[in-house]
């Protein structure tokens, strides 16, 4: 695995090289967006690694991230009128945060205390969400925007300048959440407990570990997560439009699973969505080939399921994941 | 199965549809609106008069066989959640074969709904390869896919498509259908619902009779058990899926030849949703599909009314929908909130998440 990941830094380094002495322009754009349009799925990939890593299938992101980027807008546009603009975006970011965390804790106790079968519960949430978020939905307001932190100096450097050191607030924070969950996953003792608890519960639970208590607590973590993943929507977008995931929940699923369940390999996986995305934007904004627009909007879909497939039969989940627990 | 627990098995579904509908009570009461005008604003928009009745029969249509095809799958233990895409594939190309092809009616609407199952089964057994031979989920697959094929058929009727209407001007649609492509009504009664409820018998009887239907139910039970038996696995994965999305595809042509009369895009956003909750609600029993079909197609029908009389927005009708969808899934929150006794709720548990079938 390090040997590819290091192959495949490499390749992207090159590349990048490459294409800047051929267009530096464009090159700069598509490496920008890239990350930019990676940083959500970073965020709801984490959400969904947190969460299957204890066991737990969530396919509810998608819903998570609509509700969050929903409340944080609402939380946002309201707080406004009664303070400054930057704590006004702290509360909506608590209130994704918050509203997120409290469907994965529904999640978890569907699926502890009901029995119920995650994915059916994980479409509850996403209808759940498209139909709430359209109810409440009131056009005509406004959030403050949300500021862009270029890194003064490093932002003036040729292509990296723009590609690492000037984005929102949320895409550093994605990048820096990588690191967090890789490092308390593989060397903390809570990382120790989720993955036995993913792989096998019932070892796990001799030796003490509390189970559903973990479940609960890796679930609202996760959800935070994809609170977090909203607002890196509503960063992008300056305002919350119905149905604005557009199925992001459901690529970052793909891009766990492409991640192979691990921080880093979400990471990348996310990193070469966002590319796919860019490379659209692009190639439709610049009409560079006479192809209808409808087929670029179909290339992160199909290429979803292409890695998907390529990744195919080697990719292991954690071995409980999906399963109802028992206590004896 | 004795007909005493025929009529238990009804509990639970009646009761989730009480509890969905007391939960949208109380968030219209939240949004300012009195629940009881909103309500009765939809029953009389559904059911009120013949008129209202037609329209819920053409909204429960569509709806009928997006339960039907979610159910199909689950017989086969997979999770179709495509409905939107195969259905938007059913009604594209059910359009064109209404305009395209100048044929006897008795040919002409056979045609165009099978042509637009076909399509729609071809999305459905792409799918269901992958996961046979690839391992990739069918729930990410299918979603990925409805994607893909709301750009497609945008494609197939924009300018520069090939059946984009050309006395449209800008709007991106066929061309209407030929009457003889058109499915009739007698009185209010639309005839592609009659389709549909034939459906649902065909698809019972495939299911409980046929050697296909027997096969298919091993596998949902037993993959495992099944390959020992001599059954393959991955040819019944992808006959399940197919059928599935043929079902959903013939869905949306009847929604062209029946309703519509051409395919314009973005009609119907959701319903492969609404699929999954009629097929909870009917157990996946597909008879049963049909009445849980009518009761959605009802709120749907009944909401513009309720709209109009109360500005509560007809979105109310999806979280209504997700909160019915819970309630059937979940039968101890049911009995414990009605404080029932454990054997008062007949219940099988309704499982899916077996991992990521790799």
């Amino acid at each position: 695995m390090i040997t590819l990941g290091r192959g495949l830094t490499l390749f992207t380094i090159v590349a990048l090289t490459i294409s800047y002495q051929i267009d530096d322009i464009q090159t700069t754009a598509v490496a920008a967006r890239t990350v930019r349009e990676a940083a959500p799925l970073i965020l709801a990939g984490l959400c969904g690694l947190v969460s299957e890593r204890s066991g737990i299938i969530n396919i509810g992101i998608e819903g998570q991230m609509l509700l969050a980027a929903f409340c944080g807008f609402l939380g946002a546009s309201y707080a406004v009128e009664s303070m400054g603009s930057t704590p006004a975006l702290l509360v909506g970011v608590l209130a994704a945060m918050a509203v997120a965390a409290v469907a994965g804790l529904f999640l978890a106790w569907t699926s502890i205390k009901l029995r119920m079968d995650q994915i059916i519960a994980g479409t509850v949430i996403n209808i759940f969400a498209i139909g709430a978020t359209s109810f409440f939905f009131a056009q005509g307001r406004t959030m403050p925007k949300v500021p862009n932190w270029s890194v003064p100096g490093l932002d003036e450097w040729p292509l990296v300048g723009r590609m690492l050191f000037d984005h929102g607030p949320f895409t550093y924070l994605a990048i820096l959440v990588v690191a967090i969950v890789h490092v308390a996953l593989f060397h903390t003792r809570w990382g120790l407990r989720t993955r036995a608890v993913g792989e096998h519960p019932s070892a796990a639970d001799t030796v003490g570990v509390r189970i559903f208590r973990l479940r609960y607590v890796n679930l609202a973590i996760g959800g935070a997560l994809a609170g977090l993943a909203g607002m890196a929507l509503l960063q992008s977008a300056s305002v919350f439009n119905r149905g604005m995931t557009n199925g992001k929940g459901f690529i970052a699923l793909a891009v766990m699973i492409i991640g192979r369940w691990r921080p880093g390999g979400v990471l990348a996986a996310a990193v070469l969505f966002g590319f796919f995305n860019a490379l659209q934007a692009q190639l439709q904004f610049k009409q560079a080939f006479d192809i209808p627009p409808q087929f670029f909007g179909m290339i992160p879909f199909v290429l979803t399921i292409a890695v998907l497939a390529a990744a195919g039969l080697s990719a292991r989940p954690p071995a409980a994941v999906g399963q109802h627990y028992e206590t004896e | 199965m004795g007909d005493a627990s025929w009529l238990r098995q009804l509990v639970l579904p009646a009761l989730a549809v009480v509890l969905g509908l007391f939960a949208g009570a109380l968030l219209i009461l939240i949004s300012g609106d009195n629940p009881l005008t909103a309500y009765g604003g939809l029953l009389e928009g559904a059911l009120g008069s013949w008129e209202g009745v037609g329209r819920t029969l053409d909204k429960a249509t569509p709806l009928v066989m997006g339960g039907l095809a979610v159910a199909f799958a689950f017989k086969a233990g997979l999770f179709n959640i495509g409905g939107q895409g195969q259905l938007l594939l059913g009604a594209a190309f059910a359009g064109w074969v209404g305009y395209f092809f100048d044929l006897p009616a008795i040919i002409h609407i056979p045609f165009a709904l099978i042509v637009g199952g076909l399509a729609a089964s071809v999305l459905g057994a792409t799918a269901g390869l992958l996961k046979a031979t690839r391992g990739t989920h069918e729930v990410i697959s299918t979603i990925m896919l409805n994607f893909v094929a709301a750009n497609f058929t945008e494609w197939l009727v924009s300018r520069d498509g090939p059946w984009n209407d050309p006395d449209g001007g800008a709007l991106a649609r066929t061309p209407e259908i030929l009457p003889s492509a058109e499915l009739p009504r007698i009185g209010d009664l639309p005839v592609g619902f009659l389709v549909a409820v034939a459906a649902a018998a065909l698809m019972w009887w495939v299911v409980r009779k046929s050697t296909l239907g027997f096969e298919i139910q091993t596998v949902g039970a037993n993959p495992r058990a099944a390959k020992y038996a001599g059954i393959s696995v991955t040819r019944i994965t992808v006959v399940a899926m197919g059928i599935s999305a043929f079902l959903a595809g013939v869905g949306g042509a009847i929604q062209t030849l029946g309703v519509n009369g051409r395919f314009e895009p973005g009609f119907n956003t959701g319903l492969g949703f609404d699929g999954i909750t009629i097929a909870l609600l009917a157990r996946t029993n597909s008879l049963a599909v049909v009445p849980a079909a009518l009761l959605i197609g009802a709120l749907d029908a009944g909401s513009t009314l309720m709209q109009s009389r109360t500005d509560v927005e007809p979105e109310i009708i999806s979280v209504i929908q997700a909160f019915i969808l819970f309630f059937v899934a979940a039968p101890s929150a049911v009995r414990w909130l009605l404080r029932l006794r454990a054997d008062a709720i007949e219940s099988d548990d309704m499982q899916l998440a077996s991992g990521w079938g790799a």
